[in-house]
């Protein structure tokens, strides 16, 4: 039995220092601008650019966007889906995995050739067309967790009951989802939502080959054409990647403890 | 909760009709954004630019630089998908069997969740500040013990960086799906195959495995798709130096190179038949598994 742990903490020990290490890298990478010592030179320089500041916002207002548009679509389905249609069930679940099975560059190919300006719905021809295209896009990619979250955080609940007490009391559809269905699967709602936010903050092949300049160009552009800069941006995103993932963590564990309490 | 519309009083039923505005926007969306663009590349695949039927975009992706690409590609996608599959398996069967304290499995668990989704920029980046050639890892190496990384023919920006970089969200992918399926390993089979006078490697070539095995190759594939549709880690990390079937369909789309959208249609479709063949063997799999563990 000695032996099975010794084998079990050499995995572990060899799997944390490949894990570890680009991680150490790239923050060590990041502090060396200046020579002959660690500073947060690299840092300051990056917050400091307009350039990052607009992109950065930029994407965030993206990743919002793609959270209200995929709350939007996701919620009524799955709510309709588990209490109306459930035959719809198989087909619906498959639509959401496609984003899984068809490369996202294959998918940006396709809007690229529905929506260009010369077809009967030209959506990059304009700014405002080419936004409402990209956070569309976001929404597909990110449907397949958004999708299964609020359909796991569905099935705790008695939506049935849930449905005929409100309608007992006269409230309508939309009344139904936002003040009923929404608030008893808003943990689940949140986790498909802050993983959304980690998916779209930094995407790149979307935002590059509409021609948009939010943070994920920006990053690639940065890695072409300074040293020091793209590790602390890589910091940076990494964090957001670690806020996001620690809030769903969070999240869960609250839901639990007030489900324990009801 | 299936039999609700039942239960429901009867002056609400018919509003079924209504009840398919509820699902309409999905399918409207589902149909603008996902089917008909696919649709669309998968169509131009087998058409000319005359709008005629043709084979002769497909034939197009037998060219030696296109093969080339795909066959790099593929190569890349098996040996990260292997790779992680083995690593993650190991790192999953410790966390699961290997009597480690609890708040280790957690973090590790954790932290699996956060890598398989630190893709993309961020993660080329992170790569070249250690294995660059002033990378953190390239300078250790030749400080302490006098190893120069360069020197012995490593590039950071090749077919061996790439599978590096790329297992960094393999293996945690691995861990995150497989973990399960080992927790779904009964103590029973174990204690049942030991009474029976079976060693640890007889119990786990005998019945570990063959429980396993769909979960395995299933993970496998998998893991190949998640491989070969990672555009933006290979874009940033070499550029457009390495030539692997994404990025050449990226530039193609760009128009950086030849200008025939009807080969990057070709790609494109080359790219989805790979993916849905592998993410179908997955899903398989996946159903015969589900029939053992529970």
């Amino acid at each position: 039995m000695m032996g099975k742990r010794l084998w079990s903490w050499l995995a572990v020990v060899l799997g944390g220092i490949y894990f570890l290490l680009p991680l150490v890298g790239m923050f060590d990478f990041s502090l060396r601008m200046q020579r002959g010592g660690y500073s947060f030179e690299a840092y300051r320089i990056v917050l400091a650019d307009t350039q990052f500041q607009q992109t950065f916002g930029y994407s965030v207002m993206l990743a919002l966007l793609t959270i209200v548009l995929g709350i939007l679509i996701v919620v009524p389905t799955a709510y309709f889906v588990r209490l109306r249609f459930p035959g719809l069930r198989p087909i619906v679940e498959f639509i959401t995995l496609l984003p899984l099975v068809i490369p996202p560059i294959v998918i940006v190919f396709g809007y690229i050739r529905i929506y260009n300006t010369s077809s009967i719905l030209p959506l990059t021809g304009s700014w405002w067309g080419t936004n409402i295209l990209l956070v569309f896009g976001y929404a597909t990619l990110s449907l397949p967790y958004m999708y299964r979250s609020v359909d796991t955080g569905l099935r705790t609940i008695d939506i049935a009951s849930l449905t005929e007490a409100a309608q007992s009391l006269g409230s309508g559809w939309a009344r139904i989802l936002a003040v009923v269905i929404l608030p008893n699967v808003f943990v689940s709602v949140l986790s498909g939502a802050f993983l959304t936010f980690a998916i779209v903050i930094g995407e790149y092949v979307f935002a590059a080959l509409l021609n948009v300049n939010s943070f994920g160009p920006y990053m690639v552009w940065m890695g072409g054409n300074r040293a020091y800069e793209p590790s602390a941006l890589a910091v940076v995103a990494f964090a957001i990647t670690w806020v996001c993932m620690g809030l769903i963590q969070l999240f869960t564990r609250f839901s639990k403890f007030s489900t324990v309490r009801r | 909760m299936t039999t609700s519309a039942a239960i429901l009083p009867s002056a609400v039923r018919p509003r079924q009709a209504l009840n398919w505005f509820g699902v309409a926007p999905f399918f409207l969306f589902a149909l603008l954004f996902l089917i008909l663009p696919t649709l669309n590349i998968v169509l131009g695949a087998f058409r000319n630019a005359e709008g005629q039927a043709t084979l002769e975009n497909l034939g197009k992706l037998f060219s030696p630089s296109i093969r080339a690409a795909f066959w790099i590609s593929i190569e890349l996608s098996l040996l990260t998908a292997a790779l992680g599959c083995v690593f993650g398996f190991f790192i999953a069967a410790a966390i699961t069997l290997g009597e480690l304290p609890r708040w280790l499995r957690n973090a590790i668990l954790t932290f699996s969740g956060v890598a398989s989704n630190f893709a993309g920029v961020p993660l080329a980046f992170a790569f070249i500040a250690t294995l660059g050639r002033l990378g953190f890892v390239t300078m250790l190496l030749r400080h302490w013990f006098g190893i120069n990384l360069y020197g012995l023919g490593f590039n950071i920006v090749s077919f061996l960086g790439l599978a590096l970089t790329y297992l960094y969200f393999q293996v945690p992918l691995m861990v995150l799906i497989i973990t399960p399926a080992l927790e779904g390993l009964r103590r029973e089979w174990r204690e049942a195959a030991e009474s029976l006078g079976a060693t640890g490697f007889q119990y786990w070539r005998l019945v570990a495995l063959p429980i396993l095995w769909p979960s395995l190759l299933g993970t496998l594939a998998l893991l190949f798709a998640n491989a070969f549709g990672a555009v933006a880690t290979a874009i940033a990390l070499t550029g457009s130096s390495l030539s692997i079937a994404p990025i050449v369909l990226f530039a193609q789309i760009r128009g950086d190179v030849l200008n025939d959208p009807h080969l990057g249609y070709a790609i494109a479709f080359a790219m989805i038949v790979l993916t849905a063949v592998a993410n179908g063997i997955y899903i398989l799999l996946r159903l015969r598994a589900e029939r053992w563990v529970k």
